[in-house]
C-alpha cells in the first residue's frame, strides 16, 4: 500500500471521529436535567455560586462554542471532574483502564487460540462429527447471551465445582504494588508466581465469557476460509507433488487461510468493547465498563461522555487497522 | 407497473417460490421456526396462559425451588424469584417485550433502512455522501455503547429501549439496500422504465425495491436475534424495562444474588433468551442459503 492511500486513508477517519465527537457531545448536552443541578446534588448555593459554576463550566455559551471548547478539551484528554470521584475524569479512566484492557487481550488469546484450530479441523474433516460439533458450538456461541453464559460459568466452575474464584481481579492475600496496573505484569515483576497464577484464574471465566462470541465467528471464519483455500489449485499441485498432507496443509493452506481469520479478529476486537461493559458487572471486575454501568446509576455525566467517546474513538481506530492490516496481508485488495 | 417490470413479474414469483420450497424442505429450519411461533403464540396469549400472576409477590414462596425439585409446587412448575413470584409466568410475560421490542426495532429500522438506502443509491450526489458519512459515523460506535450511551441520556422504558437500538440499527439494512440499489440502477430494466418516463420516486419503490427485497429480509432476520440479545443485555444492566414488568434480560440480573442458593431464577430467563435467539439464527441462516444464492454452499 502506497503512503499516499495511507493518508488519504487517515484523512477520512477525521470526519468521522468529528461526527463521533459531535454525537456523543449532543447526546449529554440533551440529557434531562440540568448539569449544575446534579452536580451541587443536596447541597444549598447561592445564586451567585450557581452562575459562577454554570459560568466555569461554560454552560453559559452558545451550543456550537461549546462543543468545540468540548472538542479543544478532549484532545487534551480533559473531561473535567467526575462528579462521584472528585477528580478528573481522566484520572479515573486511567486507572481502570488497564483492567479492562488486560481482559479484552486475555479474551482475544483466548478466541484466537480455541477458534483457529477447531476451525481448521472442522474444514480438514468436513462433514465430519467434529465438524458438526464445532457448527452447532459456533452457533450457540453467537446465540448465548453473554451475561447469562457469565453466571453459568460462575455456578458451575466457581460455586459447584469451586475451582476458580466468583469475581474481582486477584484474591486480597494475593495484591500486588500496581506498576502498569496489568496484574499479570506487575504480579510477575514483583516476582510472585503464586499471585500470577492467582490473577489468571480470576481472568480465565471472564475472558471466556467474553472470547466467546469472537471464537464463534472466528471459528466460522477459518474453516470457510481453510475450505477455499483447500480448493485452490496450488494446493492441489503441492498434494500432486508429492508433499506431506501435513505439511500442505498447516505450510501452505493454512497461511493463506488465516489472512480473513486475521482481519475480521482485528474487526471484532472493537466487538470486545462492548462486551466488557456486560462481563465486568457480572464478574466484578473493576475495569472501565463496569465504571460506566455504575457511572449511568450514579448520573455522573462526564465521565459517562469521556468513556463513551474513548470507546467510540478505540472503536474507530480498531476498524482502521483492520482495514490497513487486510491490505497489507492480502496484496491483492487495494484500498 | 410499466412493460419491463411487467416482463419481470413472472420470472421473480417463480424464483421467490422456489426458494421458498427450498426453505421449507430444510428440517432443521422448520423445526426453529415452530420454536419461533411458539414463543410468539406465548408472547400473544400470556394473559390466557400463564398460571399465575406474573408481578403477584408472596414472600412466604421466597425462592421457591422447581416442581420437580424437594420443596417445590407444581402450581409454580419452574421455581419462584426473591419476591416469590412465579418465573414461568414472568417468562411467557417476558415474551412479550423481548418479541415486541426486537420486531419493532427491526421494523422500524428496516423501513428508515430502506428509505435512506434507496435515496442513497439512487440519487447519488450529496444525498448519497450525507447518508454514507452518518452511517459512518454511526458505525464508529460499539452497538452496545451507543445504546448505554442513549439510554443514559434518555431514561429507561419500553419505547426509549426500541429508539436507542433503532438510532443505530438503521445503517445495516441502508447499506444493505444502498449496495444493491447500486448494482441494479444501471440494469436494462430500470433503464427502460427511466427511458418510459419514469420518476425517481416510481423507479425507486416500484422497479429497484420489489427486486432487491430478498437481501434486505433476510438481514433483517439476521440482526433480530442480535436486538433481542441487545435489549436483554439492557434490561440485564438495569437500563432496559422498568421493574416490575418481566423481561429476561432483568430476570437474570435478578438471580445473580443468589446463585449460591437458587440456581433456577437466572437459569430459565436465560435458557428461553438462547432458545428463541438460537432459532432464529437458524431459521435465518436457512433463509440466506434459501434466498442469497451467493451464501450456499
Amino acid at each position: 500500500m502506497s503512503l499516499g492511500k495511507l493518508l488519504e486513508r487517515i484523512i477520512q477517519l477525521i470526519p468521522v471521529l468529528l461526527g463521533v465527537s459531535l454525537i456523543v457531545f449532543v447526546m449529554m448536552a440533551l440529557t434531562p436535567g440540568d448539569p449544575v443541578q446534579i452536580m451541587v446534588g443536596e447541597q444549598s448555593i447561592t445564586p451567585e455560586q450557581e452562575a459562577e459554576l454554570r459560568r466555569n463550566l461554560g454552560l453559559d455559551r452558545p451550543m456550537v462554542e461549546r462543543f468545540f471548547i468540548f472538542l479543544a478539551h478532549a484532545v487534551q484528554f480533559d473531561f473535567g471532574n467526575s462528579f462521584y470521584h472528585g477528580r478528573p475524569v481522566a484520572d479515573v479512566i486511567a486507572e481502570r483502564l488497564p483492567a479492562t484492557i488486560e481482559l479484552s487481550l486475555v479474551a482475544l488469546i483466548v478466541a484466537l487460540a480455541t477458534a483457529i484450530p477447531l476451525g481448521v479441523v472442522a474444514a480438514i474433516r468436513k462433514n465430519s462429527v467434529l465438524d458438526r460439533m464445532a457448527t452447532v458450538g459456533s452457533l450457540l456461541g453467537v446465540s448465548l447471551p453473554g451475561f447469562w453464559f457469565g453466571i453459568l460459568l460462575i455456578m458451575l466452575f466457581a460455586v459447584h465445582m469451586q475451582v476458580l474464584p466468583v469475581s474481582g481481579r486477584i484474591g486480597y492475600d494475593n495484591e500486588v504494588a500496581a506498576v502498569t496496573g496489568f496484574l499479570l505484569i506487575d504480579t510477575l515483576l514483583a516476582g510472585d508466581i503464586g499471585a500470577f497464577g492467582d490473577a489468571l484464574r480470576h481472568l480465565l471465566l471472564p475472558a471466556i465469557t467474553l472470547g466467546l462470541p469472537m471464537t464463534a465467528i472466528l471459528m466460522r471464519v477459518t474453516r470457510s476460509s481453510m475450505l477455499e483455500v483447500m480448493r485452490q489449485d496450488y494446493v492441489t499441485f503441492a498434494e500432486a507433488k508429492g508433499l506431506p498432507r501435513r505439511r500442505v496443509l498447516y505450510r501452505h493452506a493454512l497461511k493463506n487461510a488465516l489472512i480473513p481469520t486475521v482481519s475480521v479478529a482485528a474487526i471484532e476486537t472493537g466487538s470486545l468493547l462492548g462486551g466488557n461493559m456486560i462481563v465486568e458487572t457480572v464478574f466484578g471486575w473493576p475495569g472501565l465498563g463496569r465504571l460506566v454501568v455504575e457511572s449511568i446509576f450514579l448520573r455522573n455525566y462526564p465521565l459517562i461522555q469521556a468513556a463513551v467517546l474513548l470507546y467510540a474513538v478505540t472503536y474507530v481506530l480498531l476498524n482502521f487497522l483492520a482495514d490497513i492490516l487486510y491490505t497489507v496481508l492480502n496484496p491483492r485488495v487495494k484500498l | 407497473m410499466t412493460d419491463a417490470s411487467l416482463a419481470a413479474a413472472p420470472s421473480a414469483e417463480s424464483l421467490f417460490r422456489r426458494n421458498l420450497r427450498d426453505f421449507s424442505r430444510n428440517r432443521l429450519a422448520m423445526a426453529s421456526l415452530t420454536v419461533i411461533l411458539i414463543f410468539v403464540l406465548m408472547a400473544v396469549a400470556a394473559p390466557l396462559i400463564a398460571p399465575q400472576d406474573p408481578n403477584e409477590t408472596d414472600l412466604f414462596r421466597r425462592l421457591q425451588p422447581p416442581g420437580w425439585v424437594d420443596g417445590g409446587d407444581w402450581r409454580f412448575p419452574l421455581g419462584c424469584d426473591a419476591l416469590g413470584r412465579d418465573i414461568l409466568s414472568r417468562i411467557i410475560y417476558g415474551a412479550r417485550i423481548s418479541i415486541f421490542i426486537g420486531a419493532a426495532v427491526i421494523v422500524l429500522a428496516t423501513g428508515v433502512g430502506i428509505l435512506a438506502g434507496l435515496a442513497a443509491g439512487y440519487l447519488r450526489g450529496w444525498v448519497d455522501v450525507v447518508i454514507s458519512r452518518v452511517v459512518d459515523i454511526l458505525l464508529g460506535f460499539p452497538y452496545l455503547i451507543f445504546a448505554i450511551g442513549l439510554m443514559a441520556m434518555m431514561g429507561p422504558g419500553l419505547l426509549n429501549i426500541v429508539l436507542a437500538l433503532a438510532y443505530k440499527e438503521w445503517v445495516i439494512p441502508c447499506r444493505v439496500v444502498r449496495g444493491e440499489t447500486l448494482a441494479v440502477r444501471e440494469l436494462e430494466y430500470v433503464e427502460a422504465a427511466r427511458a418510459l418516463g419514469a420518476g425517481p420516486r416510481h423507479i425507486m419503490w416500484r422497479e429497484i425495491l420489489p427486486n432487491i427485497l430478498s437481501p434486505v429480509i433476510v438481514v433483517s432476520t439476521i440482526r433480530m436475534a442480535h436486538v433481542i440479545i441487545l435489549e436483554a443485555s439492557l434490561s440485564f444492566l438495569g437500563l432496559g424495562v422498568q421493574p416490575p414488568t418481566a423481561s429476561w434480560g432483568s430476570m437474570v440480573s435478578d438471580g445473580r444474588a443468589f446463585i449460591l442458593e437458587a440456581w433456577w431464577v437466572s437459569t430459565f430467563p436465560g435458557l428461553a433468551i438462547l432458545l428463541l435467539v438460537l432459532a432464529i439464527n437458524v431459521a435465518s441462516q436457512a433463509l440466506r442459503d434459501a434466498f442469497d444464492p451467493r451464501f450456499s454452499e
